[in-house]
């Protein structure tokens, strides 16, 4: 540039980066949900609930929302104690655990679904074994939570985990001191600051949980009004043909997931955490 | 060259930070902005920069307007209070970096860090990387890199407040003898009078998004010309009362006031060491505590009928001679300065 | 604030969390793939490599490794730049902004592929201008790309961005003082210093991208030698009952995996020393 550099010029040329960017989200991601709204709504809200509200459907939608919850509170428990023994314990093995608290990000949902189904099959020792006791995992609802919690086993642990390290041993000390004891010390001093990274760690492996596909698909064997997720429902009636149908149950799990995304969102903000 | 700031105003949503300011820095001056913490004095410092825009006023060097001008086209060189340094460069690299930016050769880089390095103390460090030098080589890194590429106006924000005590003199002597040398027109930024009083060439006082005061370190000290001013620089005591019989009273204690009309309310600052003081049990004051402070004396003294007054005097002074916590003294006040109330 | 010091002798309480913890790791993520490890090698290695070099294998492979590709670059690039604007400029929609960035997270993949379906499918929003042009997007590449694009979006941005909220902007206004421009200053200094999260968030991105199933199944159909990704073989070979070639590729997926893991926690490291 021949001339100085004017305030103006650099203003054009964040203008331009920032349209680069809204022209990219908005055709990536804001129109295909907008198809997906507009093509599940088309009938109306009524259309809607006579598309989303079948039997099969329904229990679909059950089945994925107890599922989910059930995982959501045993990764709660088992999350947090595992974030606890992480970042305060020294033992052997501690690094490779905490290494592997990252595998399921990392792991292709559909080969988690085949591990599990080789583990727990019914021609696998452990799996046969459970059946001959009248305790089939394989294609019964246990699996799929199974699933659950292997996919989202780093919510919980990652969220919390930020949150232990940050906290001050004086304030411990201090509790000691005044005569706490151990459970009241944790009560009262530890817990409240991980409460909401734990709840917004487990609305978020909740929210994981309810679209998950590629393992469920596998480990659940998909009979209807036993072990049919939503998300599979969704993806039979795509395969049927069925595209209204599957736009409008889709609809109602994005509303959901929509919801529980702003609740934790909400909670991280106000209490300055990051998901990461 | 010279800086001509005028009508400089700046919100920041409803708070008012700059209050139309208006104020000239001479070539080759050394100038520092002297006030207490959210005055406005680093957002002047900014907008003068480029680094914040102002919402009305302007900004002109050598009389050239520069409002519209980007940071980086202003000729202007910047020390932060955190030194800002590019982490994942060495130190060499910092200080070139000014140079490479605007296209100079390797070899004039080299040059200008060797020159630098040497200037300010740091020969041998070249290859060091930002989080291996102490607090006070980063600050002096900061100033060699703001001064590499020959800026015509050097800003400074709170250079000196992230070191310590000791720290904070050297670098003040590193600076007052870089500006001897390089005549760089200068402003820096601090709430430390004593930094200011004894670095810059002139001090403009700052206070609320306004400028209460520009003169010599002298002028402010002898001279000051509000309240506010008077109160701020050294310390005083300050009492509200009303003129009557050309004095105003403060409980038993009168204190001789010219040039006000009586019955007006008056602010009345009496610096420390403005007063003189001796044993009289018919005095109008008694001493309540007396506290050294390392090479000098305070002395805290409750006025019949009105509130404490203090003073301040070195160890040895012969005024505290006899003088210990009870005893009763007579107070005189040589010098008070009145300032209408503004209340 | 001072950082605790890990306890080393542990009580036999909190042995007994520790015990806890390693058999519920176990349990959940170490069984598994030692099951899949033994399982697929239990064919014997040569089976193994067999199954793999097969030709839909071959093709899966490559498939997903070019979408992958495409994704870290064309993610990779808009992650850099919308995490820019969402942390150093100040707009109107910058809430709706960081919003929008989320929403891929929040959406199932089978909601994914038939969102693209309800576009460019058959009867589809832009069904006719795209018949007029002759070009195909679903059940062909272009709309695994897509697909693959929108699930992977957020990573890069997510993690770039809160580097950059880290590092704040002291080091690029000095960088502006000194006479860079907007260019110079991204390119020498704040590149740099975002390495690391950019890294990380690459890594997340191929990691995604590597096993996208749900969506890539909706939109491409998983046609062998056409649409058949390295996921989409493994389901296309169970419903066959091939189950050597399916925990064939299972796991080699697995293996890239754990290399990938690695990567990431060397990154993450790095990222965190890097502040």
């Amino acid at each position: 540039m021949s001339r100085p550099a004017q305030i103006t010029d650099i203003q054009h040329g964040r203008l331009a980066l920032r349209s680069g960017v809204m022209i990219y989200v908005g055709v990536l991601v804001v129109l295909p949900l907008a198809a997906l709204v507009q093509h599940g709504l088309a009938d109306g809200l009524l259309g809607l609930w006579r598309a989303a509200a079948t039997p099969v459907a329904v229990q679909a939608m059950v089945l994925t929302l107890w599922t989910a919850a059930l995982m959501a509170v045993i990764n709660a428990v088992m999350g947090t104690l595992t974030a606890w023994a992480l970042v305060r314990y020294e033992f052997p093995g501690r690094g490779v655990l905490s290494a592997l608290v990252d595998l399921p990000f990392a792991i292709p949902t559909l080969v988690t679904g085949v591990m599990l189904v080789i583990l727990l099959g019914p021609q696998s020792p452990l799996g046969g074994w459970l059946a001959a006791q009248g305790m089939p995992i394989a294609f019964a609802p246990p699996a799929i939570v199974l699933a659950l919690l292997f996919i989202t086993m780093p919510f919980v642990v990652r969220a919390v985990e930020p949150v232990l390290l940050e906290q001050d041993p004086a304030e411990e000390e201090a509790a000691r001191t005044l005569g706490a004891g151990t459970w009241t010390v944790f009560r009262r001093i530890l817990l409240p600051p991980i409460l909401p990274a734990l709840l917004s760690g487990t609305i978020r492996s909740f929210a994981r949980a309810l679209g998950e596909l590629g393992s469920v698909i596998v480990v659940s064997g998909n009979i209807p009004y036993r072990t049919l997720t939503a998300p599979i429902y969704i993806f039979g009636e795509i395969e049927s043909g069925q595209p209204q149908t599957a736009a409008a149950v889709s609809v109602v799990l994005l509303a959901l997931a929509l919801v529980l995304a702003f609740a934790a969102r909400g909670i991280e903000r106000a209490t300055g955490v990051h998901n990461g | 060259m010279g800086i001509r700031v005028a009508g400089l105003t700046k919100h920041f949503g409803d708070f008012l930070a700059v209050d139309d300011v208006s104020l000239t820095v001479e070539s080759g001056e050394l100038v520092a902005f002297l006030g207490p913490s959210g005055g406005g004095k680093s957002t002047i410092l900014r907008i003068i920069a480029g680094l914040e825009t102002a919402d009305a006023g302007t900004v002109a060097f050598n009389g050239q307007p520069a409002d519209h001008l980007h940071p980086s086209a202003r000729g202007v060189g910047f020390v932060f209070q955190h030194y800002a340094l590019f982490r994942h460069m060495t130190v060499a690299a910092n200080i070139a970096f000014g140079l490479r930016v605007q296209g100079a050769s390797r070899r004039r880089q080299a040059e200008r860090v060797a020159e630098l390095l040497a200037l300010m103390g740091l020969a041998g460090l070249g290859h060091r990387y930002p989080s291996q030098l102490s607090g006070g080589q980063r600050q002096r890194v900061a100033l060699a890199r703001a001064l590499a590429p020959e800026p015509k106006v050097l800003l400074l924000d709170e250079p000196f407040g992230a070191v310590d005590a000791k720290v904070r003199e050297e670098l003040r002597h590193w600076l007052r003898k870089l500006h001897d040398e390089v005549h760089v027109t200068s402003i820096f930024v601090t709430h430390d009078q004593e930094e200011a009083f004894s670095v810059a060439d002139q001090v403009m006082v700052i206070h609320r998004g306004r400028l209460e005061q520009a003169g010599t370190p002298d002028e402010i000290l002898d001279h000051p010309r509000t309240e506010f001013v008077a109160r701020f620089i050294g310390e005083a005591n300050v009492f509200e009362t009303r003129v009557q019989g050309g004095a105003g009273q403060v409980g038993a204690l009168r204190i001789p006031v010219e040039g006000i009309a009586d019955g007006t309310p008056v602010c009345l600052v009496v610096r420390f060491y403005d007063l003189k003081f001796w044993r009289d049990d018919q005095g109008c004051a008694r001493v309540v505590r007396m506290t050294t402070l390392g090479d000098r004396v305070k002395v805290e003294a409750q006025i019949d009928g009105a509130g404490r007054i203090f003073s301040q005097f070195p160890r040895r002074s012969s005024l505290l001679h006899g003088i210990a916590p009870g005893c009763r003294i007579h107070i005189e006040v040589t010098l008070a300065r009145a300032y209408a109330a503004t209340k | 604030m001072a950082r605790r010091a890990r306890t080393r002798q542990l009580t036999g309480a909190q042995r007994l969390i520790v015990l806890l913890v390693f058999a519920y790791l176990g349990l959940i993520l170490v069984l598994p793939l030692g099951a899949l490890a033994l399982h697929a090698l239990a064919q014997g290695p040569g089976t193994l490599l067999l199954t793999l070099t097969e030709p839909a294998a071959r093709q899966g492979l490559l498939l997903t490794l070019f979408v992958a590709i495409i994704c870290v670059a064309a993610n990779g690039l808009f992650g850099v730049a919308g995490a820019l604007v969402l942390t150093r400029h100040r707009f109107l929609g910058r809430r709706v902004l960081d919003a929008l960035v989320d929403l891929p997270l929040a959406v199932s993949p089978v909601m994914t592929g038939l969102a693209f379906l309800l576009i460019f499918g058959r009867g589809g929003w832009l069904d006719g201008p795209l018949d007029l042009l002759g070009l195909q997007v679903t059940f062909a590449v272009p709309g695994l790309v897509l697909a693959t694009l929108f699930v992977t979006f957020p990573f890069t941005l997510r993690e770039v961005a809160y580097v950059l909220e880290e590092l704040g902007t002291s080091e690029e206004q000095a960088a502006m003082t000194l006479g860079a421009s907007p260019w110079q200053t991204f390119w020498l200094v704040t590149l740099p210093n975002i390495r690391f999260g950019l890294g990380y968030g690459i890594v997340l991105t191929l990691a995604r991208a590597l096993g996208e199933f749900g969506a890539v199944l909706v939109v491409g159909g998983a046609i062998s030698g056409r649409t058949q990704t390295a996921t989409t073989f493994i389901y296309n070979a169970l419903e066959e009952r091939r189950e050597a070639a399916a925990y064939g590729m299972a796991l080699l997926l697995a293996v890239i995996s754990v290399a990938l893991l690695v990567a990431i926690e060397w990154l993450k490291r790095r990222r965190e020393r890097g502040q």
